[in-house]
């Protein structure tokens, strides 16, 4: 493939993939740096990368990969709160109708990576379901009851129904 | 393949969330989910909640992407980088190839082929000076342990302790008179700095500990105002340290890689 295609084909997922960095992070510096490194990488390990249909999951697996491996430690804000000083979601049962955009990230922000990443990847991302299976190295007939179980765990933070369980007890 | 009879489950649940759902199945799970209305509640909550994500970060993906991320940017500082890299490495191999008359460094070729393992050894020992020069060089009341004035005691003592000899090369081509030295800590076993002073007070250190590796090239490493140049050999490390510009402290490293150079293994045209 021709240099000025390869990097055309990368180009159109930088978009994407600065979405996704930034839903890790929550943050948009430590966003675009993720999104740098996972370019560097991809384009210094091209020759291991096989047929264009598969790029975008691939750089996502990049990006994935180098955010677990070195942000995911100690970067990503929040990643240390104690549990019990976590902020509670602000939305009661039966106020779904009128769900601020923001309790949904901060929900997200409480969920493990995998689960957080699976949402992402199939919601946001609209990767097929074995792509993200892929992407996240689970074996694909698991994804479904993952996807349904992070789905579940985001839900319930946002209803609230598992505030008894994070709040500290007075 | 699922056929009609297959109950539904947890996949058709998730499919119909994400508007995926195989057409065989959807008339199926909506039928379920007339009859479940709790159900169907739950699911359409959870499609609501993808639909506010995805709205939530809209903006960030149709934000202008930076410049910085541009792939032709990152190709130009791969390049810039391999360049800075190439011009170093290249730098390196010619002073040794000016003094070494044998050509074994040149069989080498460029650290760029070097084991990281090696170069991350090499790397330690310009740190390692960079600290100590830092420490020291600012030095007013104490810079050494042992003056120049007692300079045989000295490099007889720091010899015995890193275990090879060492003389203090001679810099006075440059400028450089020896103040003395000191022992400090290294990662293994001790390390040596000397320290020399030109006229208008610019200090210069030189700094040998016992290191993994063998052999390599001139490493180039910057911090601030000050410069080092450090060199794997004969499993040592060797660094030179100055606030100069590295063409300046090149032939200050030179001069000093040849003091250092085991006997017999001189070419004995330096």
């Amino acid at each position: 493939m021709a240099k000025a295609d390869r990097d055309e084909l990368i180009e159109g997922e930088i978009p994407a993939l600065r979405r996704y960095a930034y839903a890790l992070t929550r943050d948009h510096e430590a966003a675009d740096d993720l999104v740098q490194d996972c370019l560097e990488r991809a384009l210094s390990r091209w020759h291991l990368h096989r047929g264009a249909d598969a790029l975008r999951p691939w750089l996502f697996t990049i990006l994935r990969n180098i955010f677990i491996n070195a942000y995911h430690a100690g970067r990503r804000r929040g990643a240390s709160v104690p549990l019990e000083e976590a902020p509670a979601p602000a939305v009661s049962p039966g106020q779904e109708g009128a769900l601020d955009v923001k309790d949904v990230m901060a929900a997200l922000d409480r969920l493990p990576e995998d689960y957080r990443s699976l949402i992402l990847l199939v919601g946001v991302e609209e990767f097929s379901y074995s792509e993200a299976a892929d992407i996240l190295a689970i074996p694909s007939g698991t994804v479904m009851s993952r996807l349904a179980r992070a789905r579940r765990k985001l839900r319930e933070l946002l209803e609230g129904e598992a505030i008894p369980f994070l709040r500290r007890v007075k | 393949m699922k056929g009609p009879h297959t109950p539904i489950g947890e996949d058709d649940l998730q499919a119909y969330v994400d508007g995926r759902i195989a057409q065989d199945r959807f008339a199926l799970v909506e039928t379920y989910l007339d009859e479940q209305p709790e159900v169907r509640a739950r699911l359409e909550r959870e499609r609501r909640q993808v639909e506010v994500l995805r709205e939530q970060l809209r903006a960030k993906f149709e934000e202008p992407v930076p410049a910085r991320l541009r792939v032709s940017s990152i190709r130009a500082g791969r390049r810039r980088r391999s360049r800075g890299w190439m011009r170093a490495a290249a730098a390196a191999v010619l002073i040794f190839a000016l003094g070494c008359g044998s050509g074994w460094v040149l069989g080498r070729g460029a650290p760029i082929a070097l084991p990281a393992a090696r170069l991350a050894a090499a790397d330690a020992v310009s740190q390692g000076a960079m600290a100590a020069y830092r420490t020291y060089v600012v030095e007013v009341a104490h810079p050494v342990e042992v003056g120049a004035e007692h300079e045989k005691h000295l490099m007889t003592w720091l010899s015995k302790r890193l275990g090879r000899p060492l003389e203090a090369p001679d810099l006075s081509a440059f400028g450089y008179a020896l103040m003395g030295g000191r022992l400090l800590p290294a990662r293994r076993g001790a390390a040596a700095q000397l320290m020399y002073e030109n006229a208008g007070g610019e200090r210069l250190t030189l700094y040998v500990q016992a290191s993994d590796g063998t052999q390599t090239a001139f490493r180039f490493f910057r911090d601030g105002d000050a410069s080092t140049l450090a060199w794997l050999d004969q499993g040592f490390g060797f660094a030179v340290t100055a606030p100069l510009a590295r063409n300046a402290l090149l032939p200050i490293a030179e001069a000093v890689y040849h003091a250092f150079e085991p006997a017999g293994s001189a070419s004995g045209n330096g």
